[in-house]
């Protein structure tokens, strides 16, 4: 059996009075892929945003219930602490409008480093595992918005990865980019998890039984309430779903 | 054509006038003050009126160096003093301050922009000339540099407050949460993300303020003396030069042109010429800065 | 292409959070100063209008309200005149600058789009016109008043008039109005006009039935902006209205505002408590009318965002 990494009991989140997601428990495996997938307002990033506490920068944001990480209660963690172990990539690439260097040395600075040496270190490292290195490394200097899109999304991934946090929340990280580009980012997500724990949302079913070793499926009805219906190995819900709505879902998406 | 359609076409050009008028009245200005100060120009020549150190109407003496001194001082004083206070209820209002704070400092600024300049002047007057009056330096009367320096800080602080608060809005949320992500604490946000991306506007906010600063009137005759001694420190101690007394290109105008006749006149005009391109220039540079920011974040888009 | 060993740079969890803990202090510093900054700016603002308001206040009464200045060297006397000199000029500038901005407004929204499309010409004339609408608003009130001065006062030989006051106001009044309308114009939905023309009217009668009542919060706060622009502006007027204390009686006749009064009585006079009444009252209508832009645009923004 894994070891569990992240584990929510019995979670809940409110936005004001409206009840965004409702009583979510489930353990996510360490150094496995895990994608939370499902229809559009089911609550699965803002449950995504629980794990790096973002949701605590959005006013009225209330919840009730446990979430660990390592088996440690991630609110009684410094959110700023908990961001270095948990790092973030976006649906819209969005590099600083600084150099390619210092896109990814970013999270390094301000967090204290200050060697210049072991910078270069960091950021070489960080693009190699990012698998941009090759593409950029003569031109370091150049801003990190002259980038294509892939190349940028890659850049916000090494940018995560200087931080050397453990967990990569992955929020639709291939939406806004073209199919060869997703690719890319499709095999680094399948390399990196070699070494991190990765949850990454998904719209595109595809792309959850390519790159995830486990789904969890979440679904709302009228009252626009998230719930996870079913959570196990992608394999097992692809092929031998034991919820109906998972089995429509699914079969839906596949037409 | 039907008589709506004549109206129409009618209508189409007495608004094409009114909007054509803004330029009329620019070149208007522009020729009008420049006509005017020809005479001073071809009588006492470009030179003497940028450089003679001395203004005296009387003995056909017209050189604005001293105005222009101590208008680039008052307004040097007012941007060390304004524009820390500023910015940081800039960077307050935009990035720190709780919702129910900012809806009441928010109308507050925007009332002190509205608040009448010669309230300022007179506040100046009846509060802080009697305070500065009190440093006990020879030759100090409390009104001087340092009063006008004080009120005009006060009075450009709504202008840089509002502009620079705008262009900390308009950095895109993503790069905060971006940086927040990455276990940047909200400050290193704002000091490594936030401010960077948006300093060419908040650069422009400040030479705005230059702009009003440099244009402000009757507050400044009120407070600063008026003398047109070249402002000089009345000790040994260089920072006593805010105590002296000084006048600024602005209050030369409004002071003289009543009363002014001939070359005397001509030459108010040509200090209005003179104010007048500083005014441009400083403005055009904010505009050019304003517009590369919004380039610079809608291209990212 | 993955390291198998990262650099690290954390020799163990207690450099990390003493790390941690150097840049929360750091944070708490800073905010606490950009409280005191926020703060500050406050209690300048209650300052100046505080004093001003209890200081003057002392001698508002409606004596003060409503007997004229005794004028010259002695302070005497009330505001009675400068209210009426002020509302006169008010109304007169407006007269004047409202028209003209609101029709230049809807010139370069409505109509200098499609002209702007279909000729080079138009084009320049338009982006020149943009140009000449933020120089204005740049301008400062003394080279305005300088303006007024030669062409009205002297050339046209209105004199120090209502007259020549008015016109150069309404040249310092104008970009304020021709911007807010502009942007009520932009505020209104591209639906309301494509439905109107769709039906048969006009440009104009879409204009005029459909596009400006729906802008016309957006342009009343314009206006008022204005008022208060007018109301407060003293170096115009100082070289343009002349000063006599008197009421004016025709747009020939000079006169002063409230606020060159105050100057006046500042400047020639030893009527400290006067002035300040006559401060406290600009004082109090500014207040008033910032209160009603903002009664204003909270309306304005509760129907777009219902509408």
């Amino acid at each position: 059996m894994n070891t569990t990494k992240l584990e929510t009991k019995n979670y809940n989140l409110f936005y004001g009075n409206f009840h965004a997601l409702r009583d979510i428990s489930m353990q996510i495996p360490e150094k496995k892929v895990t994608a939370l997938i499902g229809p559009s307002g089911c609550g699965k990033s803002t449950f995504l945003r629980t794990f790096n506490r973002m949701n605590d920068l959005i006013a009225g944001v209330r919840t009730t219930g446990e979430v660990y990480i390592d088996n440690k209660d991630i609110f009684s963690i410094d959110p700023v602490a908990l961001r270095q172990n948990v790092g973030m990539v976006f649906q819209k690439p969005n590099p600083f409008p600084k150099s390619i260097f210092d896109n990814v040395a970013y999270g390094p600075r301000v967090t204290g480093m200050r060697d210049h040496k072991k910078l270069e270190e960091i950021v070489e490292s960080s693009l190699r595992s990012a698998a941009l290195w090759n593409e950029v490394k003569d031109d370091l200097a150049k801003s990190g918005l002259a980038l294509s899109g892939g190349q940028q999304q890659r850049l916000c991934i090494a940018r995560a990865l200087a931080v050397q946090p453990s967990v990569i929340l992955m929020d639709e990280p291939a939406a806004s980019l073209d199919p060869i580009a997703t690719l890319k980012i499709e095999d680094l997500i399948h390399d990196l998890s070699q070494n991190y724990t990765i949850v990454i949302v998904t719209h595109n079913m595809q792309q959850a039984g390519r790159v995830s070793d486990y789904t969890a499926f979440f679904y709302t009805d009228d009252t626009r309430t998230g719930r996870l219906v079913e959570f196990d190995e992608t394999n097992t819900i692809f092929t031998n779903p034991k919820d109906q709505r998972t089995e429509d879902y699914i079969t839906g998406r596949f037409g | 054509m039907s008589g709506r359609m004549v109206a129409d076409k009618t209508v189409k050009y007495i608004l094409f006038i009114s909007a054509f008028l803004s330029i009329v009245i620019v070149l208007a200005i522009a020729y009008f003050i420049f006509r005017e100060s020809i005479q001073a120009w071809t009588e006492i020549g470009f030179s003497d009126i940028l450089f003679n150190k001395v203004w005296r109407p009387g003995q056909d003496q017209y050189g604005i160096l001293a105005m222009v001194v101590g208008s680039v001082a008052v307004t040097f004083g007012a941007i060390v003093l304004g524009v820390p206070l500023a910015l940081g209820s800039a960077i307050f209002l935009g990035e720190i301050a709780p919702k129910w704070v900012q809806n009441i400092l928010r109308p507050a600024v925007q009332l002190l922009a509205g608040i009448p300049s010669v309230v300022y002047g007179l506040f100046g007057m009846v509060v802080l000339v009697p305070i500065i009056r009190q440093i006990p330096v020879k030759g100090n009367s409390g009104y001087g540099l340092l009063a006008a320096s004080i009120v005009l800080a006060v009075m450009i602080l709504p202008t840089i407050t509002s502009i620079a608060e705008d262009a900390i809005r308009a950095v895109p949320n993503s790069y905060r949460s971006g940086s927040l992500a990455l276990g940047a604490t909200r400050w290193q946000t704002i000091t490594q993300v936030v401010l960077p991306s948006g300093r060419s506007g908040i650069i422009a906010a400040i030479i705005l303020g230059v702009g009003r600063a440099l244009g402000e009137t009757m507050a400044m005759i009120m407070v600063i003396g008026n003398s047109v001694v070249f402002p000089k420190p009345l000790t040994a101690n260089p920072l006593t030069l805010y105590l002296s007394q000084a006048r600024t290109l602005t209050g030369n105008i409004a002071v003289e042109i009543s009363y002014a006749t001939g070359v005397h006149e001509s030459a108010l005009f040509a200090t209005g010429v003179i104010l007048f391109l500083l005014i441009i220039i400083v403005n055009a540079s904010a505009r050019w800065l304003i517009n590369r920011q919004s380039s610079i974040q809608t291209t990212r888009q | 292409m993955i390291n198998d060993k990262p650099i690290s740079r954390f020799q163990n969890d207690s450099t990390m959070m003493k790390n941690l803990k150097v840049r929360n202090t750091t944070q708490s510093i800073w905010f606490s100063i950009m409280w005191i900054a926020g703060f500050a700016t406050l209690v300048v603002l209650l300052l100046v209008v505080g004093y001003v308001i209890v200081q003057g206040g002392k001698v508002i009464n409606w004596e003060f309200l409503t007997t004229p200045p005794r004028g010259g060297l002695s302070g005497d006397g009330g505001i009675s005149t400068t209210l009426g000199t002020t509302v006169y000029l008010v109304g007169l500038t407006l007269l004047i600058a409202t028209p003209l901005g609101i029709g230049a407004a809807i010139y370069l929204i409505e109509y200098a789009g499609e002209q702007g499309l279909t000729s080079p010409v138009m084009r320049v004339v338009i982006s020149i016109t943009n140009f000449a609408v933020e120089t204005l608003a740049g301008i400062p009130s003394i080279i305005f008043g300088l303006f007024g001065y030669a062409l009205f006062v002297s050339t046209l030989q209105f004199g120090w008039s209502l007259l020549s006051a008015s016109l150069a106001g309404a040249c310092l009044v104008l970009p304020t109005i021709i911007r807010t309308t502009e942007e009520a114009l932009l505020t209104v939905p591209d639906d309301y006009r494509r439905g109107s023309l769709a039906l048969g009217a006009t440009k104009w009668q879409t204009l005029h039935k459909v596009v400006l009542p729906a802008a016309l919060p957006g342009i009343i706060t314009g206006i008022v902006l204005s008022v208060g622009r007018i109301i407060s502006e003293t170096a115009v007027f100082f070289v343009t209205l002349g000063g006599s204390h008197r009421l004016p009686t025709s747009i020939m006749n000079g006169g002063r505002t409230l606020a060159l009064h105050l100057y006046y009585l500042a400047m020639d006079t030893n009527a400290f408590d006067k002035a300040m009444g006559t401060g406290a009252v600009l004082v109090v209508l500014i207040i008033l009318i910032n209160l009603s832009i903002n009664v204003i645009s909270t309306k304005l923004t509760a129907k777009v965002r219902g509408g």
